[in-house]
């Protein structure tokens, strides 16, 4: 699966070409309430129960900026690396939906709160630099929705005014992999942070993709395309597969690509034309003159940083020179700010390196396959990594600890129990362990003539009959050793 | 009719105070006059059964430390009020009840007031003579044929007639003070930011500020006091302590730095207004101020300024009057877009379609940079023209208007001319400053005529001083004749 080199290129009839893609992420910011109102923002609730005057805006109601939001967008900016600007202005963004109760949206346009920023991507053929071009906050609007009546159109506005942070990326991608990764990314930062619960299916984390292609080697960008509010990565990646592709036969057949803003059928898993540049519209902008432009003080910004949690990059950096982990294991298990935390858990208890293994193995596949997260696994993080040290003692085998892990599942029950009351105890006794390979030994006379004549296969057979004997508790090694010893006296 | 509602609004506070009369009579008094006045449209809307049933509340268990006991107001319908129509004289709120009560009213029902009605004004405020308005124009109580100005005009008319003790209106560009120069009453515009805009209908986020209009000058204290206020719900409200505007009132000004701004003796403007303008300088003069000429350069661009300012910011205030969430729909239109053009149309007058247009154009892309844009940089230079001026002077007289009142239907088809009857006020929305209009005499008619007094940020006790020391000393009679009843 990896590769270590990047080649994603598609290949048109005389050209080879390179695929350009540039993200605008709409983030959720996790706050308790709206942007600019005081109405709560839970996901799922009762249509139109969670709209104030402010959010369905009712003459002569104003906006006040939620603090906790700014708060929020500052620790984003942090996060990723970006400048965070210290005066910034909201603006209107004029135009006119059913949705959209004021019939504007208030957003950043000129002076966003966030400015430059990175954020690197690991990928199979080597560390990525994704350049981040702004953040700016802005309101979500409400939803329309067209298939409850057939005559009818109904609005819930519980969305409509909720904070959004609108992060665009450099045109720094080259491929449905780097999204991938890029989404992933982000994701994971504004989880760490607490910023964004990145949720994509309850809409938490949406992306417009911006895609464009041009002959390998060449210094200017194409026209391009933008690809409207794509809401998982995977219609991302599919969005952007077709859409370079199209873009590439159009220019085989010497078609100039018009820059348009194009939707993506998840069901034809197709793109198409939603509006000309021509049709664009005309948003009006203007720096709303309900509020006054946004000033941050430097101290805030400096007291939000004290704040910040490690960031994955640097607990990456810390898992690989403290725990001695390779830059795979530590990517998967900083990949969730909850992972690392039962990682680092289990390591201070345990057999780094193993631990991982273990964790990245049986426990990852156990989680995977009943649909559970690391923070409700029914293997505690203490019972792990007595699991862990169980096997790195020799007190049970790898194969027995399977089995222990299986009943953990089950019961929920410490290891230490599991393998007292089910005697699983590993058979490490030379002594004892002894007795069993010679009475064996002595009840297959004829065999170990065999082996001692050269049929050496059969020392399989041997240690296959010691485990049975004991029950599978024998201990591989100390059984391989033992019997060598005994076959050549 | 009773003699008592021709009084001032502090001499009403009086009586009720000495409990020498009842806020049920009082009410009672109001409601006949009122009821017999439709003539003059002031009123849209009245509420009777709940100002009685208010002042009878009242009246049980008077609170007479309070700055307004009792005291029955009505308010421009601007102004949302808690289950009683707002209407913003258009059509497309023609039904529309709040829910909610305005800050500012708010503060007057707190300090003892009580609602009478909602008073005329143009279509969302945007007018200079409420002709605009969907609920009909407004009569000046001075004479039959004449306009009480606007957009306030139904509360300059209404406090001009004795319907209501003092009133309050909205001043995006003059909207307070040009119609209490053209109905012989006080009006006063505070900086931008003194008192809360929440829960008036919006016409300009920038410029509107709401102000009392009053029979005197110190029942202008009186009500700046009770509705002014920093509130955390308007992000422009300003944070300061609360000021006690009538208690300060003065009328010592000597030494006293008063500047004449020549930029404002305009063309064609009567020569009565230059000769109100010289006796308003010798009366201060006289009072022991200093005269200084000042010059504020960019006034000429004020208007123009204005022009886009306001209409942008309308056009994106009044989107929300969709026909979607409540008020006016059409019931015409095969899908959205239908709906919102015919909800629109129909909902919608002529001056507010006209600015709705003037607001998209100047805010288009292509257009922007010289339009909105260069509006934004005159209105820095305008500011700037009055900042440098107050370090010289404290306080600037003008007159109000280029104008007294003129006649119903005389420029409602000349957008223009009618627009250029804000030339004097609308500077000073621009720079967020507050004014004051004071009546300072009549003309050849018989029409009241304003002066305006400006002054720097948060001085208001200081113009509320002149004005005060002025009218002491002006000895202006307002001659209404009650012809219409």
């Amino acid at each position: 699966m990896s590769k270590d080199k990047f080649d994603y290129f598609i290949k048109g009839e005389k050209n080879k070409y390179e695929v350009i893609i540039g993200l605008e992420v709409h983030a959720q910011v996790s706050s308790n309430s709206k942007l600019f109102s005081g109405s709560a923002t839970k996901f799922g609730a009762e249509p139109n129960s969670q709209v104030s005057l402010i959010d369905s805006a009712f003459p002569g109601m104003l906006p006040v900026i939620n603090k906790e939001c700014i708060n929020q967008a500052i620790r984003t900016g942090l996060g990723l690396n970006a400048k965070i600007n210290n005066n910034s202005v909201f603006d209107r963004k004029n135009y006119f939906y059913a949705d959209l109760p004021q019939g504007y949206q208030i957003s950043q346009y000129k002076n966003p709160i966030v400015g430059e920023g990175k954020v690197l991507l690991d990928m199979p053929y080597g560390s990525k630099e994704v350049g981040i071009e702004r953040l700016h906050l802005e309101q979500d609007a409400g939803k329309s929705i067209h298939d409850m009546d057939p005559s009818s159109t109904y609005v819930d506005l519980n969305r409509s005014g909720i904070a959004l942070m609108e992060i665009v990326s450099k045109p720094d991608l080259r491929s449905p992999e780097e999204v991938n990764a890029y989404i992933k990314k982000l994701r994971t930062i504004m989880r760490y942070l607490g910023t964004c619960d990145g949720n994509m299916q309850e809409g938490s984390l949406r992306a417009d993709v911006n895609v464009s292609v041009r002959p390998v080697g060449d210094k200017n960008f194409g026209t391009r395309c933008e690809i409207k509010n794509v809401n998982s990565i995977k219609f991302m990646q599919m969005a952007i597969e077709y859409e370079a592709n199209r873009q590439v036969e159009l220019l085989d057949e010497g078609k100039k690509i018009e820059q348009e803003t194009r939707l993506f059928d998840t069901k034809k898993n197709e793109t198409r034309s939603m509006r000309s540049k021509e049709d664009a519209h005309d948003y009006r902008y203007f720096p709303d003159p309900d509020l006054l432009p946004l000033k941050i003080e430097q101290k805030l910004i400096d007291d939000l940083k004290k704040t910040l949690p490690e960031l994955p990059d640097n607990k990456k950096e810390r898992f690989m020179s403290d725990y001695g982990l390779n830059s795979y294991e530590a990517n998967v298990l900083v990949s969730e700010k909850e992972i690392s935390k039962y990682y680092e858990e289990v390591a201070k208890l345990s057999d780094k390196k193993l631990a991982a293994t273990w964790m990245m193995g049986d426990l990852f596949a156990m989680l995977n396959d009943k649909g559970l997260n690391i923070s409700n696994s029914p293997i505690s993080a203490k019972n792990f990594a007595e699991l862990v040290q169980s096997i790195k003692s020799g007190e049970i085998s790898g194969r027995i600890a399977k089995e222990v892990f299986e009943l953990m599942v089950e019961s929920g029950d410490n290891p230490k129990k599991i393998i007292e009351s089910k005697g699983m105890k590993q058979q490490s006794d030379p002594k004892e362990l002894e007795k069993v390979i010679n009475q064996i030994l002595t009840k297959n006379k004829d065999k170990v003539d065999q082996y001692k004549s050269g049929k050496e296969k059969l020392f399989g057979f041997f240690v296959g009959q010691v485990m049975k004997e004991s029950g599978g508790k024998a201990n591989p090694q100390l059984t391989n050793e033992i019997l060598k010893k005994l076959l050549k006296g | 009719m009773s003699e008592i509602i021709k009084k001032n609004l502090s001499e009403i506070i009086d009586l009720i105070k000495k409990k020498e009369i009842k806020s049920e009579e009082l009410a009672n008094l109001y409601i006949d006059k009122v009821s017999k006045s439709k003539k003059l449209n002031s009123y849209i809307t009245t509420c009777f059964e709940h100002t009685i049933q208010k002042s009878k509340e009242f009246d049980k268990k008077p609170n007479l430390n309070s700055l307004l006991p009792g005291v029955p107001l009505a308010v421009k319908d601007l102004f949302c009020t808690n289950g009683f129509k707002t209407t913003a004289g258009s059509k497309m709120l023609e039904n529309f009840i709040p829910q909610y009560e305005s800050t500012v009213t708010e503060n007057l029902w707190k300090e003892g007031a009580i609602l009478l009605g909602k008073l005329n004004c143009d279509e969302y405020a945007m007018g200079s003579s409420n002709e605009t308005s969907y609920f009909g124009n407004v009569i000046n109580p001075i004479a039959k044929d004449t306009v009480p100005g606007g957009s306030s005009g139904g509360s300059a008319s209404a406090l001009a007639a004795d319907l209501t003790p003092a009133t309050i209106g909205t001043d995006t560009g003059g909207s307070i003070r040009q119609p209490a120069s053209f109905t012989g009453t006080v009006g006063l515009k505070p900086t931008y930011g003194l008192c809360s805009r929440w829960g008036i209908v919006a016409f300009a986020s920038s410029l509107d500020q709401a102000g009392p209009m009053t029979k005197s000058v110190k029942d202008c204290s009186i009500m700046l006091e009770a509705m002014a206020g920093f509130d955390n719900k308007d992000s422009t409200s300003i944070e300061k302590k609360k000021e006690n505007y009538s208690k300060n009132l003065k009328t010592d000004i000597k030494g006293l730095k008063i500047g004449i701004p020549k930029e404002y003796r305009v063309e064609n403007m009567p020569n009565e207004i230059d000769e109100l303008w010289n006796k308003g300088k010798s009366i201060l003069k006289d009072l022991g101020a200093e005269i200084i000429d000042i010059s504020l350069p960019h006034t000429k661009y004020a208007l123009p300024t204005y022009y886009i300012v306001a209409p942008a910011e309308a056009s994106s205030n009044l989107a929300r009057y969709d026909g979607v969430k409540y008020g006016y729909r059409s019931s015409k239109g095969n899908d959205l877009i239908e709906m919102y053009e015919n909800t629109r149309s129909e909902g919608f007058g002529d001056e507010v379609k006209r600015r709705i247009l003037i607001g998209t154009y100047v805010l288009s892309s292509g257009y922007y940079d010289a339009y909105y844009l260069k509006a934004q940089k005159v209105r820095q230079l305008i500011k700037k023209d009055f900042d440098e001026n107050f370090g010289k002077v404290d306080a600037i007289l003008t007159p109000s208007t280029p104008s007294s009142a003129f006649k119903i239907g005389e420029k409602t088809n000349d957008p223009i001319s009618m627009y250029l009857n804000d030339i004097f006020t609308v500077p000073v929305n621009l720079a967020g400053l507050p004014a004051i209009s004071v009546p300072a005499g009549l003309d050849k008619k018989g029409y009241p005529l304003g002066l305006q007094l400006i002054g720097k940020t948060l001085d208001e006790q200081n113009i509320l001083n002149v004005a005060y020391a002025f009218e002491k000393n002006c000895n202006f009679k307002n001659e209404i004749k009650n012809w219409w009843l």
